[in-house]
């Protein structure tokens, strides 16, 4: 809407570093919490992790195999749908690619419904999830994830809306073609792309 | 699919409903019906082209055509919520679009089963629109609001909902007041904990639907107490407030 404006609204916030929150979002130094419904319970001995799908050898990691693997550090902007965006995060966690590595992924998978406990899903296409792009974060600024917060273990994938970085995730499911997840069956993009402000279907 | 578009609304009340509350009613040039729980996207924008979008959730039910009642909070230093409180008056002009969410919705399938709705200060907007639209439709199904306030004055809509309480013999109002109770009262005065739920949740001869709305802490715990209580986590929809909803 070229030309409008509201009188007499200006910038109250300090503007963050330039070129790292993208359109219609703002800071916040809180770590909000939003789920759509009550937070899960998950014992570590029971805990899994899955690869299935379209991979060459479907793989099953308890919780103790899973912090086998090789855990990496990473440092990433976060943005919520919600309109919040969190600066330089700091987690710990193991690397889709390390996790790869296990599954032999066939060629024609193309996208991923990551799943989790409480039944949320939600889908990412493959090449989103590679190439040091995204993580199963265990541990948030050196502690262990909170459940609140998606713990014991949660999808990260920083450079989409946070609601595609599944909390409580219990595994990766690899698909030919894409379909969508659970707020992305309800409106929400299917991809989520903050900097293009796609964040509802009609956006993409 | 067809976008979701921004236009531009004018502001045709203002009600002050609590010292930090207010209920803007727009006009929309191209209105939706939207279903009880969804929300619309507000954006304002500066002379200078900056711009801040925030959600907030719709109090009015869709029978009310052609407009929407947005009820706002003043949070302190919120750059959107204290323009909308302070800076704006009837006739200006604010750029929204939606409704969206199709989650924390009310739909007219569920107007058979029990209904109980949570609330938490300004968390009651979502669930007003549930019971306004309930209210008009003629649901009978057996329906409890549990409203956590601080005090009486805090309690947004408290006339309304008395009134809904007294007409409608199938639902039951409830509240908690968590800092200062009116003189004469005998109901909880105290956060909604486990033994509070178990008493409301109690009254119903079959499991609700449950809608929670409020700040992440009352959020967090009454889910997570109903799960615990043996309810359908799939029957527990929620929608925080959290700090950052400014």
């Amino acid at each position: 809407m070229a030309g409008f404006f509201n009188k007499g609204f200006g910038r109250k916030r300090e503007s963050a570093p330039s070129g790292r929150i993208p359109p219609g979002q703002y800071e916040t130094r809180d770590f909000p919490v939003l789920t759509a419904g009550p937070t899960p319970r998950i014992p570590l001995t029971t805990w899994t992790f899955a690869l299935e799908g379209l991979v060459e050898t479907p793989t099953q990691f308890s919780w103790d195999q899973f912090n086998a693997l090789p855990l990496q550090a990473f440092t990433n902007d976060i943005h919520c749908v919600t309109k919040w965006s969190k600066l330089d995060t700091h987690w710990e966690g193991v690397s889709i690619d390390t996790l790869l590595e296990h599954a032999n992924v066939k060629p024609e998978a193309q996208y991923v419904m990551a799943y989790s406990y409480g039944d949320y899903t939600t889908n990412i296409p493959l090449a989103d999830l590679r190439n040091g792009k995204a993580f199963v974060g265990l541990r948030f600024e050196g502690q262990p994830l909170a459940p609140e917060h998606g713990g014991p273990a949660r999808l990260v994938v920083p450079h989409l809306y946070f609601w595609k970085s599944a909390k409580w995730i219990k595994g990766l499911r690899f698909m030919e073609s894409d379909k969508p997840g659970f707020w992305e069956r309800g409106g929400y993009s299917m991809y989520g792309d903050p900097w293009k402000e796609q964040r509802y279907r009609s956006d993409d | 699919m067809e976008k979701i578009q921004w236009q531009i609304a004018q502001v045709t009340s203002i009600v002050q409903e609590t010292p930090r509350v207010k209920t803007l009613t727009l006009h929309l040039p191209q209105w939706i019906p939207h279903l009880p729980g969804q929300h619309y996207d507000l954006r304002l924008t500066a002379e200078d082209g900056y711009q801040a979008e925030r959600s907030y959730s719709i109090a009015s039910p869709p029978e009310r055509t052609g407009e929407i009642a947005l009820t706002i909070e003043v949070i302190e230093d919120g750059e959107v919520s204290s323009y909308l409180f302070d800076g704006i008056a009837v006739g200006d002009p604010l750029e929204v679009r939606g409704p969206i969410g199709g989650y924390f919705v009310w739909k007219d399938t569920m107007a058979n089963t029990p209904l109980l709705l949570v609330g938490g200060g300004s968390g009651i907007v979502p669930l007003m629109a549930m019971l306004r639209h309930r209210a008009n439709i003629g649901a009978t199904n057996p329906t409890t609001l549990l409203f956590s306030v601080r005090t009486s004055e805090d309690a947004i809509y408290r006339q309304e909902l008395e009134l809904l309480a007294r007409k409608d013999i199938h639902f039951k109002l409830v509240f908690t007041f968590t800092r200062q109770a009116p003189t004469d009262w005998t109901g909880y005065t105290r956060r909604v904990d486990h033994t509070m739920l178990t008493d409301v949740v109690g009254r119903f001869e079959t499991s609700p639907n449950c809608y929670v709305c409020g700040p992440t802490a009352l959020v967090e715990n009454v889910a997570n107490t109903l799960a615990d209580m043996g309810l359908s986590p799939a029957n527990i929809r929620t929608e925080r407030f959290g700090p950052t909803g400014a």
